[in-house]
């Protein structure tokens, strides 16, 4: 393997909230080589999303990155012993698409001085040129008629064409970390179809390397090389995305394909994961899916090693053995 | 646009003519002018003359139509006490009570939106809370009071600033910053609510992500969302200044603008003069709404203008 982009060692990130200290992130490590897709899925509250503001610098008070450290390209980027130099790769190595396009823009500005913006601050161009640019951009997109639609307003636009928009802003600075949070999860089953496939198109001509986070696994297999399965705050499970969904090792990623509902399925009714995950105000020492879990025993109220090989790793002792008596 | 411009004028113009009805209404039937302009020792004959003189002796109905043919003229009578016509006192008073109130309230404008700002940053800091103490106290001082004080403290005592009157600089300090205190404590509170609450918004999030600083982020986003919601809040403070407040503070410190003229109009039974005033600030009122509007549109493409 080459020399990873981003590496996230051991992460810890807490919430104080009056209630106590929320555990949001328990020791998550990932690594991401260059121009590799890696979704990360998992219920809500899993940490997904902390995971990804975490490396954006996001992280706001009542938050905290309490251990562990984020790096970029060798650098450490967040932590403790974060480098402020390192700060500028923040929107233009590494950028983010969010979730809601119909929020995440600002609804004053214009979408062309939006983009530009970005342009000017990191590429340091004049702004008529930021402005061709942002035209390019927004063709680049798939949004026709740039010209005109740079002086409009993000209501004037749809919330697919938004999300176009977000992602124009994303690869402006031509990054190599696009960080993708739920893009598609409020725009419909077509528009949504088209996100994906225009971020697949981009990463391809861009060499771009992409974290996807999502919970539909769905997403994950059309567009994901590896998958980061979290659950309460961890990594319970990583993998080549064939690989786990051939072969699923923790019983939190076999329940999560099982409960994933196929269009020609013929089962009547869904099949749910019963019963909820813990809260993370005291997460249990053990494995946090033990509740849950149909093969847990005694011995998993003990902390959970991580069992790694060749292209990913598993935090489960009983990995492999399937959970669920019924066909997957 | 235009059409909505032309339609705020027209009912701007039925605003006016409503509030100069009621002062018709107010001082000519139910009041009586002339026992109201002249002293107590005039005679029966000089009242029934001074009643001919300005048309009391006419049919009710024919008196409002020559007020309101009048008021189309701009011409609201001569003032019993400058002896001459009461809109000339107004436009030669005008111009002092602008320059008061944009002074004040110019202050409170620009202070407030950095104070506001910087409280928001972090709600319940020592900055929030101190800024808010500040301001509730603000709130809470009445003006006459307040400008009382202020002569004692920065006129009588340390010398530093004239007590009263208008001609230099220093003279419009005290005035100036008294009017300020109310609205600024005012646009502050909600400067800081409104940022807490657009700090908050997912397009700043976009923001810092794009790796742009604190301020760019507070400058260019934030600033232009709570532009609305500021621009109204100051007109109804503007509104509320220009018919009230400039009263209070132009009486204590004898600045001799509207609201100083409107006090001594009344102590003097000067019915045309107060009247001419009504009338000006009524008209005023009606602008500033419809600028505001037209401001408001312009900040924000999403309000339609209907």
């Amino acid at each position: 393997m080459t020399s990873p982009l981003l590496e996230i060692d051991n992460l810890h990130v807490c919430f104080d909230t009056r209630a106590g200290t929320v555990q949001a992130l328990r020791g998550v490590s990932l690594s991401l080589a260059p121009g590799e897709t890696l979704g990360i899925v998992g219920e809500s509250g899993s940490g997904k999303s902390v995971t990804a503001q975490a490396v954006m610098g996001l992280i706001d008070v009542p938050g905290r990155i309490s251990e562990g450290e984020v790096r970029w390209q060798g650098r450490p980027l967040a932590g403790r012993n974060a480098d402020r130099d390192a700060r500028p790769v923040w929107g233009k190595e590494i950028t983010m698409v969010f979730q809601n396009p119909m929020t995440s823009l600002n609804p004053l500005m214009t979408v062309g001085s939006q983009i530009s913006e970005v342009i000017e601050l990191h590429l340091g161009l004049s702004r008529p040129a930021a402005r061709r640019r942002a035209a390019e951009l927004l063709s680049s997109v798939g949004i026709s008629g740039a010209e005109r639609r740079l002086d409009q307003y993000p209501h004037e636009f749809s919330g697919g064409m938004r999300q176009r928009v977000m992602i124009a802003m994303g690869i402006a600075c031509e990054p190599k970390l696009l960080i993708a949070d739920e893009p598609t999860t409020a725009l419909d089953v077509t528009i949504q179809a088209q996100i994906l496939e225009l971020m697949a198109e981009l990463q391809e001509k861009m060499g771009l390397a992409i974290v996807l986070i999502t919970h539909d696994l769905g997403i994950v297999a059309g567009l994901c090389h590896r998958v980061a399965v979290m659950y309460a705050g961890q990594i319970v499970e990583t993998g080549l995305v064939d690989a786990i969904f051939e072969n699923p090792l923790h019983p939190y990623t076999q329940g999560l394909i099982r409960s994933t509902p196929g269009l020609d399925a013929e089962e009547e009714r869904l099949t749910a994961i019963e019963g909820a995950p813990p809260g993370l105000l005291q997460p249990p020492a053990g494995c946090s899916f033990l509740p849950r879990c149909p093969i847990g025993d005694k011995g998993c109220e003990a902390p959970q090693a991580m069992r790694i090989f060749e292209t990913g790793m598993v935090a489960c002792r009983k990995a492999g053995v399937p959970a669920w008596s019924e066909a997957l | 646009m235009l059409h909505f411009v032309l339609r705020r004028l027209v009912q701007g113009f039925l605003v006016v003519i409503g509030v100069t009805t009621t002062v018709f209404v107010v001082t000519r039937m139910i009041g009586d002018p002339v026992a109201l302009m002249l002293p107590l020792s005039a005679s029966a004959a000089q009242r029934a003359a001074f009643a001919q003189q300005i048309g009391l002796d006419q049919p009710i109905a024919t008196q409002f139509v020559r007020f309101l043919g009048d008021i189309v003229a701009m011409d609201f009578g001569d003032s019993l006490w400058q002896r001459r016509p009461a809109i000339d006192v107004v436009f030669e008073r005008l111009p002092n009570t602008l320059l008061l109130i944009s002074a004040g309230l110019g202050t409170a404008v620009v202070l407030s939106i950095p104070l506001g700002a910087i409280a928001a940053l972090r709600p319940g800091g020592f900055v929030d809370r101190l800024t808010m103490s500040v301001g509730l106290l603000g709130l809470a001082m009445p003006q006459f009071w307040l400008g009382l004080v202020a002569i004692m403290i920065f006129a009588v005592t340390l010398k530093w600033l004239p007590t009263s009157g208008m001609g230099t600089a220093a003279h419009l300090v005290l005035p100036a910053a008294t009017l300020a205190l109310t609205p600024l404590a005012r646009f502050t509170m909600m400067v800081r609510a409104a940022m807490i609450d657009e700090l908050n918004k997912p397009y700043v999030k976009t923001a810092r992500a794009k790796g742009l600083g604190l301020i760019r982020i507070l400058r260019v986003h934030t600033l232009r969302n709570i532009l609305v919601p500021f621009l109204s809040i100051s007109g109804w403070e503007l509104i509320s200044t220009l018919s009230g407040y400039t009263v209070v503070v132009e009486s204590v410190f004898a600045w001799p603008g509207l609201g100083l003229t409107a006090v001594q109009a009344i102590q003097r039974g000067d019915l045309f003069l107060m009247q001419a005033i009504v009338f000006v600030i009524a008209f005023l009122i009606v602008l500033i709404g419809i600028v505001l509007d037209i401001l408001s549109k312009a900040v924000d493409p999403r309000i339609e203008l209907n």
